[in-house]
């Protein structure tokens, strides 16, 4: 089941009788790794050379060592932003899962056309550009013309506003699991309909029902694509920018420059022009979640996913 | 029907609900002009008909700048997408069907690279893009947009999946070459895939936010969602034109999720046999 890092087994076998024309595989990878070195390496290491000076208006450039990164964790902006985007993971990531678990369970189990129909609709969100969609929640969270606001009024109390400075945590919350369940929901949906349904007959001869076949086979059986998703989402939610960078102008000052580690870098390079720092933060950043994924992958090494 | 399924039933109604809200409440506004926007009751439900009005103000606003920032974005979704989707095919094919040195170790810095929060790129990238002069053309959108580590690693597993070696060896013995073998022979095999691929990069450019708020600055380069986060800030810093802006911002945005929903409901058997190869094999 799990995806593995090792050359497809045919290749093993026919090595010796295969006539393998060498430089063909790197021909066919030439221009990946043309764009791979130009677009990821060169930046990675750039930002890592830039991070490590810093520019004054009077000394210029000079060599700095550590001293960005020491700036960077120890600065309140930078770890409040952090603090921010790790506890958003904490919330939203089992959320966006819960809600796609269940969903794909149900779509596995239920047939017909109401079924078809569900999961064109929860997939609907991805196919909408994440600025729109947070632009769309905004407007439904809006006082002057959302329905929250109007269906609060018609029982004489006051809606909360999703966007203000206590209630924005869970304004985003809603936006990013609507945004991102139904993708999710479609790749475990996948996994699961490539399950073997004779399992399910096996288990109900020895007496199982729906719900144990749910619990005991089929989640275990889709754990791999689980902990892909988990990953994903993950290495999104840490690098959180779009949806605060659009609702900060209707959020009336809720999103501040320092709201996540990204829009602060953002700041820090397009407002005051300081590339150094910036560089030193979304590394930081990258170091971060690099981190973070490195301690799940190998939590959960055993089920699977990418890296198994 | 067993009557087991009623609970289920009912959540999915409830989901579907749920998911098509502000989709709905975004068609519903789209045909109100701005009086009826700011009524202040009724936001689900329409009030009066001025489509067709809103979209004419659309398209016709500062000189139509929404009409080019759609094309823009079918400029860069369809550069970006379709270069995305030939070199990852390429690289994909090139690393499940050829032995050669180094093929394992840059493959797992590939791997490796899919953890690299891309956001983290984007500011070197414009500083290296600004060295060189691209900054502010169209090719500091569209040349970054070529690289995803996960086609790459999504084709790998469906050319390693879907085209048999001996197949490969028999176009060679029949004395047809490398690139005639993957053109003729291995490509149409993988055509499934190549599609799921083609679709979600296509969704990325069309999506992608970040990378050209920050290398753009000139708004006639700009693609749907710059233009529309650029219209949102006027708009809520401006109260006296405030109004009107945002009819047209609501109806851009319908304008603007159309084309891939579109594109979805009308290739959904692609990318939905596609995706079951990405998740799980």
């Amino acid at each position: 089941m799990a995806l593995t890092l090792e050359a497809p087994p045919a290749d093993v076998t026919n090595r010796t009788r295969r006539r393998v024309f060498k430089p063909a595989g790197w021909l066919f990878i030439l221009p990946f790794l043309i764009v791979f070195v130009a677009f990821l390496l060169a930046p990675l290491l750039y930002a890592g050379y830039l991070s490590l000076y810093t520019k004054g208006l009077a000394t210029g450039t000079t060599f700095a060592g550590f001293d960005n990164y020491t700036r960077a964790f120890g600065d309140p902006s930078f770890r409040k932003g952090l603090w921010f985007v790790l506890k958003f993971s904490v919330v939203v990531i089992p959320l966006q899962i819960v809600v796609a678990l269940v969903a794909a369970l149900v779509l596995d189990e239920v047939t017909g056309r109401l079924a078809r129909f569900s999961r064109l609709v929860i997939f609907l969100p991805y196919a909408i550009p994440v600025v729109l969609g947070a632009l769309m929640w905004g407007f439904l969270y809006s006082p002057s013309f959302g329905p929250i606001e109007q269906i609060a009024g018609a029982f004489d109390v006051r809606a909360p506003f999703l966007l203000s400075q206590g209630n924005i945590f869970y304004g985003l919350l809603n936006v990013v699991t609507w945004q991102w369940s139904g993708y999710y929901m479609i790749i475990i949906y996948a996994a699961l309909r490539s399950i073997d349904s004779s399992i399910y007959e096996a288990a109900r001869i020895d007496g199982a029902n729906s719900r144990q076949i749910a619990v005991r086979i089929k989640v275990p059986m889709v754990s791999s694509a689980l902990v892909l998703i988990l990953i994903f989402s993950l290495i999104g939610t840490l690098q959180f920018f779009t949806e605060p960078q659009i609702l900060g102008p209707i959020a009336n000052g809720s999103v501040t420059p320092d709201f996540t580690p990204n829009i602060y870098a953002y700041y820090m390079a397009f407002r005051y022009a300081q590339f150094n720092y910036a560089s030193a933060i979304s590394f930081s950043l990258g170091f971060v979640v690099f981190l973070v994924v490195a301690v799940f992958t190998f939590a959960t090494r055993k089920r699977g996913g990418l890296f198994s | 029907m067993r009557p087991r399924h009623v609970g289920a039933k009912l959540l999915l109604l409830a989901l579907c609900g749920y998911f098509l809200v502000p989709v709905w409440w975004l068609l519903v506004a789209s045909t109100k002009n701005a009086e009826g926007l700011f009524s202040g009751s009724g936001a689900l439900w329409f009030n009066g008909f001025h489509l067709a009005d809103n979209l004419r103000d659309l398209f016709t606003f500062n000189n139509g700048e929404f009409v080019r920032w759609l094309g823009n974005s079918v400029l860069y979704a369809l550069a970006g997408g379709i270069g995305c989707t030939v070199i990852s095919v390429l690289a994909g094919y090139g690393f499940a069907k050829y032995t050669f040195r180094g093929r394992n170790l840059v493959f797992a810095m590939v791997l490796g690279s899919v953890m690299v929060p891309l956001t983290a790129l984007v500011i070197p990238t414009f500083v290296l893009m600004s060295n060189v002069g691209l900054i502010d053309t169209i090719w500091a959108v569209i040349l970054p947009s070529l690289l995803s580590p996960f086609a790459v690693y999504l084709m790998r597993v469906y050319a390693a999946g879907s085209v048999p070696d001996e197949l490969l060896d028999a176009a060679r013995i029949d004395g047809a070459g490398e690139l005639r073998t993957f053109v003729r022979v291995a490509l149409p095999l993988m055509r499934p895939g190549v599609i799921t691929v083609l679709l979600l990069s296509i969704v990325t450019t069309w999506n992608n936010y970040f990378l050209p708020l920050t290398m753009l600055s000139s708004s006639k380069l700009f693609p749907l969602p710059v233009g529309i986060g650029l219209w949102t800030q006027l708009a809520s810093s401006n109260n006296a034109g405030g109004q009107s802006l945002w009819n047209l911002i609501i109806v851009g945005s319908l304008v603007s999720i159309v084309p891939l929903i579109v594109a979805f409901l009308t290739l959904q058997k692609y990318w939905q046999g596609g995706l079951s190869v990405g998740s799980l094999k």
